[in-house]
């Protein structure tokens, strides 16, 4: 049980700075982007072509963030240049890196057993196993990024990109170019996306071209677990809320899974957890409507 | 200070929706006039502050500020010369970000954005006076998100943000008509308030005839997407509502429209 909860742990690390990505996308600049399944495999094929070829795990990484960048860069171009709707845009990249993919690795999947690793680096340095050392790599790469994030959303640049979420017009009207800090933020977020999937890929020492299917959904659901349990009262305990939801959706898909529910059955799982949770409003608003009605009929009565 | 010349705008051209909302405008403001821009509902009013502003294209005429020709260029290049209150309070403000945050984008409006601090600590010293000239106790609720304040308290904050760099041109548009009257009088005296003491260029829409008489030094009427009345100085002051009401069926053939005139 320990050794499951701490994979989970270690595996929850690594997607919270894909989760991270997609908070800025999703709820910083109001876009749900979905380059992101694209991008989470781009980066895992990146750093996976490197290692093979005898690249440097951390060098791997730096690469694949910068892919991720670019990636970013195409969606951004597509929706503010040329005026495809975001989503639209999104899925242009999306399938457009499909082949991409393919083309960095040079078949549908790399295995990198018996390689060197950012981990196995680690884990030799310090004299500790795998996933102690992927806990330590991802939880020190997690909270750095945070903070970094919190800094950078505190700047000129920062700010202009945060109020373009919240209300393009007004940052025109401040002089923002608003096409710049669309495509800054969706360059961003889908660079911190591709770290999380080279980060992935050399834990589970693989890439697959398929491996960022229903990412979107996962990152999601992390963010709104995050935001329901750990509430979103200033900047910083929103990004780190971010961090302990995407941890606590690793943990408890360990645990639905421990409890039986067949591993083909995780992604409707997840679905269905993220419908049930974008609708928490309006069962709200239900619940309230109902609360006045049945006042009113109790005053009539 | 503004020169529109010829300007035409055309909604959905060649479509059947197709919409000329200006029809060959031309005006031509001087340093420290503040016009005041009344007429019927689609006159134009909202277009031609928006062409102006760069929101819109036109498809003919040009537009000087300041002798230079800014009708080519992006809405967000020709913003830092501009200041702009909308109708709609949530318009002007970014409502998930603190006062000061608010502020601080305008501060930076006309200036490149690096990785330096949002706001600085400076910055709040100078906002937290400012914000007091508003009379709305702003000034001790500077890290609230705007999303918390009144329409009244975002309209004033938008106001004062369209100042704070003293724009060549404010472009006031019905920014008073979506607030209750007590607030709307406010916010009408603080702009006018600003406008004089900053000697501002402005062009001030407003659907209410007394306002647009007792405010501002030049009056425009316009109707169907023309300029049907451009009156100023002491004939202007002299107008009267009934003289004003006469005119506008006289010039424009319509009817004054009680809803969107207000009278009184
Ligand atoms: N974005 C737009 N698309 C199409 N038609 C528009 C648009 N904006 C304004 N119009 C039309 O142009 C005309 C002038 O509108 P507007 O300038 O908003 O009038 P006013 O502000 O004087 O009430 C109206 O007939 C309106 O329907
Ligand atoms: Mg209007």
């Amino acid at each position: 049980m320990e050794q499951i909860l701490l994979g989970a742990v270690s595996l929850g690390l690594l997607w919270s700075i894909m989760t991270l990505g997609v908070y800025i996308s999703y709820r910083v600049l109001d876009v749900a982007d979905l380059t992101v399944e694209g991008s989470i495999t781009l980066g895992a094929a990146v750093t996976a072509r490197l290692i093979v070829t005898g690249g440097d795990p951390y060098v791997a990484l730096v690469f694949s963030f910068l892919a991720g960048l670019g990636a970013g860069l195409v969606t951004g171009l597509l929706h503010t240049k040329l005026r495809i709707p975001a989503l639209l845009s999104g899925i242009l990249t999306m399938i457009a890196l499909y082949s991409v993919n393919l083309r960095v690795m040079g078949m549908a999947n790399i295995s990198m057993l018996r390689m060197t690793t950012a981990y196995s680096i680690i884990g030799s340095l310090l004299g500790v196993n795998k996933t102690l050392s992927v806990i330590i790599l991802g939880g020190a790469m997690a909270l750095i990024i945070v903070l970094i994030l919190y800094w950078f959303f505190g700047t000129e640049v920062g700010s202009a990109i945060r109020a373009t979420g919240n209300n393009p017009f007004m940052v025109r009207a401040q002089g923002v170019n608003t096409d710049n800090t669309i495509i800054l933020g969706l360059m961003l977020a889908n660079g911190l996306v591709a770290l999380s999937g080279g980060l992935i890929a050399q834990s589970q020492n693989y890439a697959d071209v398929q491996m960022g299917t229903g990412s979107i959904v996962i990152g999601l659901a992390s963010l709104i677990i995050g935001e329901v349990l750990f509430g979103k009262r200033n900047f910083l305990s929103r990004l780190l809320s971010v961090l302990f939801g995407a941890i606590t959706y690793r943990i408890i898909i360990a645990l639905v899974l421990r409890l039986g529910m067949p591993a083909d059955d995780l992604k409707l799982f997840t679905a269905i957890t993220v419908a049930l949770a974008l609708s928490l409003p309006r069962f709200k608003d239900l619940r309230d409507t109902l609360k006045v009605s049945m006042n009113g009929r109790k005053k009539h009565a | 200070m503004l020169k529109v010349e010829g300007l035409t705008k055309i909604f959905n051209p060649g479509t059947i929706n197709e919409k000329t909302a200006l029809d060959d405008v031309s005006l031509h403001l001087k340093p420290g006039d503040f016009v005041t821009v009344i007429g019927g509902n689609g006159a134009g009013k909202s277009t031609l502050l928006n062409a102006v502003a760069g929101v819109y294209r036109p498809e003919m005429g040009s537009i000087y500020l300041d002798g230079k020709r800014i009708d080519r260029l992006a809405e967000h290049k020709r913003a830092k010369d501009l200041g702009r209150v909308f109708q709609d309070p949530l318009m002007g403000t970014a409502a998930d970000m603190e006062i000061q945050e608010n502020l601080a984008l305008a501060l930076r409006r006309g200036k490149r954005r690096g990785l330096g601090w949002g706001v600085t600590a400076r910055e709040k010293v100078a906002f937290r006076e400012k914000l007091a000239t508003l009379g709305l106790g702003l000034e001790d609720r500077m890290s609230v998100k705007v999303r918390l304040l009144s329409g009244g308290q975002r309209q004033a904050l938008t106001l004062l943000m369209a100042i704070l760099k003293a724009p060549k041109l404010l472009l006031l548009d019905e920014h008073t008509a979506a607030l209750d009257p007590k607030t709307a009088r406010q916010v009408l005296a603080l702009s006018d308030h600003f406008i004089q003491d900053l000697g501002l260029t402005c062009m001030m829409v407003t659907h209410n005839m007394r306002d647009a008489i007792a405010f501002g030094n030049r009056l425009i009427m316009m109707s169907q997407g023309r300029v049907i009345l451009d009156v100023e100085g002491d004939e202007k002051k002299l107008l009267t509502v009934e003289q004003l009401v006469k005119l506008f069926s006289s010039r424009s053939g319509e009817e004054v429209n009680n809803d969107r005139m207000l009278l009184g």
